[in-house]
């Protein structure tokens, strides 16, 4: 019942921050998630980092359909 | 190329401005919001168009400005249509509501089988909006028909109470003249004919979407905002597979789907794995729950072409810089009893593909 | 990809064979409602396997004397409505937030700060934040409720409709549909929570708890295992979404959800009322409550003729066995939240459709 989606960490000023998501740049509270930094990939939802991500499961759980539809372009931003 | 548009003398005043008929623009007294005035028919209206509208929109029926364009087509079967404009925000990455104007409806003329020669403009002002934004805007419109080689013939200024529009509203109607042994309808669509997309879906409106007060978030998201009648003339003219084309506007691919199956009688089959995607496009419609497939395109039309003719048709599409990312995405298929649009997905399995609701809600659940 | 999807489809294939009867899976979520029917899982199962929609969709399970709340306090011209988009079309007993005339004062946020922003932004207005979701999105409004108390943001109130997903699951095995075999349990909710807290679902119940993400592997691969554990007759709590989800969950977040709300009984449409279900705002933010603010007593709605979206919510009948659906029942002109909730069963089923099984 929660859309969420997987994104990096690229500003962070408190607990304000901003994060990339595939070329989507949104701002997401980090208050649940005090321990995490610069460069982080997380988890956000209704705009608040909830979890982090392991960066190895990630590209088995999201990957996995882009291994078949290939788009030849757009370097792979969630796994970094 | 005859255009085919009346070559009438200039009359006699306009010899004396011509010095002003450059594409620089002159102001007599400088005003940096549109008040009523400019559009009351008086003095304000007249500099109005002497000093923005004329200038960039050189051609002679316009500026005869008569009440009415006096055009000389080169055939009787002409595409006429109108599209009203009221986007917001009026600017975007990739394009504005000027471009729009122009691109959207010279791809519904394109779309019917059409070459788009003309277009009138009108343009509802709201009083206080900045000068400066409405330049830019007829910026865009000047640049968008001179690059797909259309003139505004004619055209028309109101202006409206502050309050009584939002910032600026526009409408065009176009003309084109329906390309020579072309024809293109629903009727002629038959099963096993393949359905062709000239690129990537969900662009636009991904766009515009997240430049909307509430959702703004910055983005590598552009509109795909561009006229494609060139490409669709090229198709048209070097094969005679064509048997349909629509421009996937509001409601996406899926609504013009849903159409073309309705308006055939037919079933439609996709495969998911073939429809171009942005991959930033779908992560932001995923953050939203959007449904790539119900978002609005502006650069982009489906063909319905058949079997023996689908390869050209891909090849010239892909040979265009609108048509780079072209692809087969599905096929017309038998229907046992109400048509409907049916997509394969990225895993094997099947689901319909229903008509949008007609506005997209962004969720979090 | 395609051998784990064979591999999962013999997995489901061998549970079959060895029950030698139907298989019912709930899916607890309605975000994997909405993924199973968008990549079309349900046309790749073997006939046996059935998946049912449980009340995870948290518009669906909304009781509707909150909706209408909601539209009560929408007409008021001292309140902003700050929500989600969620619960835009949801109808109450008198039209929805969508149908209201004055749109100007009801607002789509995507976050409970947006709601804060409102308030901070319109001091002579209440903002009034439609709260709904489960233990996933309870956070986010808690923040948001320390926050206002910590900077005296006194125009923003919170109405509080956040729901508990394993109370539902034991009642609904305690009494409404005792024939789930098994649970796909939400990714989400889990990261917030843990999956530790469906223990009490296997060892309590015995029924195998497999948590998965959105994604239509993730869900695969969670029906193949739920189908494992069946076929050997046992029932086990596993998480196949590693990468965010842990045993004991997002500890911060359970604490912040603690010191604002309590869990307390609360009607579920569908589940009548189910103890300790939903989350109320603590007596010391008791000033955030709208209900306390606006002197609301909740009372639970009626249920609209002929509307079955009880039912559906526990798995008990599929949406084309209302007489309504599709027909009065439609997501233009919906009765009940089922169909109209993006994530609702009737919505998915209705959008989605039965398309032919390809297995």
């Amino acid at each position: 019942m929660c859309l969420a989606i997987p994104a990096r960490i690229v500003e962070l000023e408190g607990d304000n921050a901003v994060v990339d998501a595939m070329g989507n740049r949104y701002r997401a509270k980090t208050t649940l998630l005090p321990e995490t930094k610069l460069g982080d990939l997380v988890l956000v939802h209704a705009g608040f980092a909830i979890s982090l991500v392991d960066e190895e499961e990630a590209k088995k759980t999201w990957q996995l359909l882009a291994e078949i539809s290939d788009f030849d372009e757009t370097p792979n931003k969630v796994s970094g | 190329m005859q255009r085919g548009l009346n070559t009438a003398m200039p009359r006699e005043q306009d010899n004396r401005k011509s010095e002003h008929q450059g594409l620089t623009v002159m102001k007599t007294k400088k005003h940096d919001r549109i008040l009523l005035a400019h559009g009351g028919g008086g003095q304000l209206s007249d500099e109005l168009i002497r000093h923005h509208i004329l200038p960039r929109f050189k051609n002679d029926a316009l500026s005869e400005l008569a009440d009415s364009a006096k055009l000389n087509l080169s055939s009787e079967s002409v595409c006429f249509t109108t599209d009203s404009y009221v986007v917001k925000p009026l600017f975007f990455n990739g394009g504005d509501i000027g471009k729009l104007a122009v691109c959207g409806t010279i791809n519904d003329l394109a779309v019917a089988g059409s070459k788009p020669e003309a277009l009138a403009l009108a343009l509802i002002i709201e009083e206080g909006f900045e000068f400066e934004s409405l330049e830019r805007i007829l910026g865009s419109i000047s640049k968008a028909a001179r690059q797909n080689e259309v003139d505004i013939v004619t055209g028309d200024i109101k202006t409206v109470e502050a309050g009584a529009a939002d910032k600026i509203f526009i409408n065009t109607a176009g003309i084109g003249v329906q390309l020579a042994g072309v024809d293109l309808s629903l009727e002629r669509i038959e099963v096993g004919d393949k359905i062709i997309i000239n690129g990537t879906i969900g662009d636009h409106g991904m766009t515009i979407i997240s430049q909307r007060e509430g959702i703004k978030f910055e983005s590598q998201l552009k509109s795909d905002c561009a006229g494609v009648g060139e490409l669709t003339c090229e198709l048209l003219k070097n094969t005679n597979g064509v048997k349909f084309m629509r421009d996937p506007t509001r409601g996406g691919l899926a609504s013009t789907l849903n159409e073309i199956s309705r308006g055939s009688g037919l079933s439609i089959e996709i495969r998911q794995g073939d429809i171009p995607i942005n991959p930033t496009v779908q992560t932001a419609a995923d953050m939203l729950g959007f449904d790539v497939l119900n978002i609005a395109n502006e650069g982009k039309f489906v063909t319905v072409v058949s079997p023996e003719s689908t390869e050209k048709c891909l090849n010239i599409c892909r040979g265009h810089q609108l048509g780079k990312k072209a692809s087969i995405i599905g096929e017309v298929m038998e229907t046992s009893d109400i048509p409907i649009v049916e997509i394969e997905t990225l895993i094997g399995g099947r689901r319909i593909v229903q008509m949008p609701y007609g506005r997209e809600l962004p969720r979090i659940c | 990809m395609l051998e784990k999807i064979y591999k999962a489809q013999s997995l489901m294939n061998s549970a079959c064979e060895s029950l030698g009867r139907q298989i019912n899976i709930m899916e607890v979520c309605g975000t994997h409602t909405v993924s199973i029917f968008r990549s079309g899982i349900r046309s790749t199962l073997p006939k046996g396997v059935k998946l049912l929609s449980g009340p995870g969709c948290p518009v669906c399970v909304t009781d509707q004397g909150y909706i209408d709340t909601v539209l009560a306090l929408a007409e008021r011209s001292d309140c902003l409505i700050a929500t989600y988009g969620d619960m835009i079309r949801v109808p109450g007993s008198s039209g929805s937030l969508e149908t209201k005339q004055s749109s100007a004062n009801i607002k789509i946020v995507l976050s409970s700060e947006d709601a804060l922003q409102l308030a901070k932004d319109n001091p002579e207005k209440t903002i009034v934040f439609v709260a709904v979701g489960f233990e996933t999105t309870a956070p986010a409004t808690a923040v948001a409720v320390q926050e206002a108390a910590a900077k005296s943001i006194d125009n923003f109130c919170v109405l509080s409709g956040h729901k508990l997903v394993v109370p539902a699951m034991r009642a609904l095995l305690s009494g409404k549909n005792d024939k789930i075999d098994a649970f796909l349990c939400p990714g989400h909710v889990s990261v917030i929570i843990g999956f530790g807290a469906f223990a009490e679902i296997v060892e309590g119940f015995g029924r195998p708890c497999v948590v998965a993400g959105f994604e239509p592997m993730q869900i695969i691969e969670g029906l193949g295992e739920i189908c494992r554990q069946l076929a050997k007759g046992f029932a086990e709590l596993k998480s196949i979404y590693t990468a965010v989800v842990t045993e004991e969950g997002n500890t911060t977040a359970q604490k912040i959800i603690a010191e604002c709300f309590e869990p307390a009984d609360g009607y579920w449409r569908g589940l009548g009322k189910i103890e300790k279900s939903t989350l109320k705002l603590k007596d010391k933010y008791s000033r955030f409550d709208a209900l306390n603010r606006f002197n609301i007593t909740e009372t639970p709605g009626k249920e609209i003729k002929g509307c079955r979206c009880g039912e559906v919510l526990c798995g008990l009948i599929e949406p084309p066995e209302c007489k309504l659906f599709a027909k009065s029942c439609r997501p233009d002109s919906a009765v009940g939240p089922c169909m109209v909730s993006s994530e609702g069963a009737c919505a998915a089923w209705f959008k989605y459709g039965d398309a032919k099984r390809t297995g």
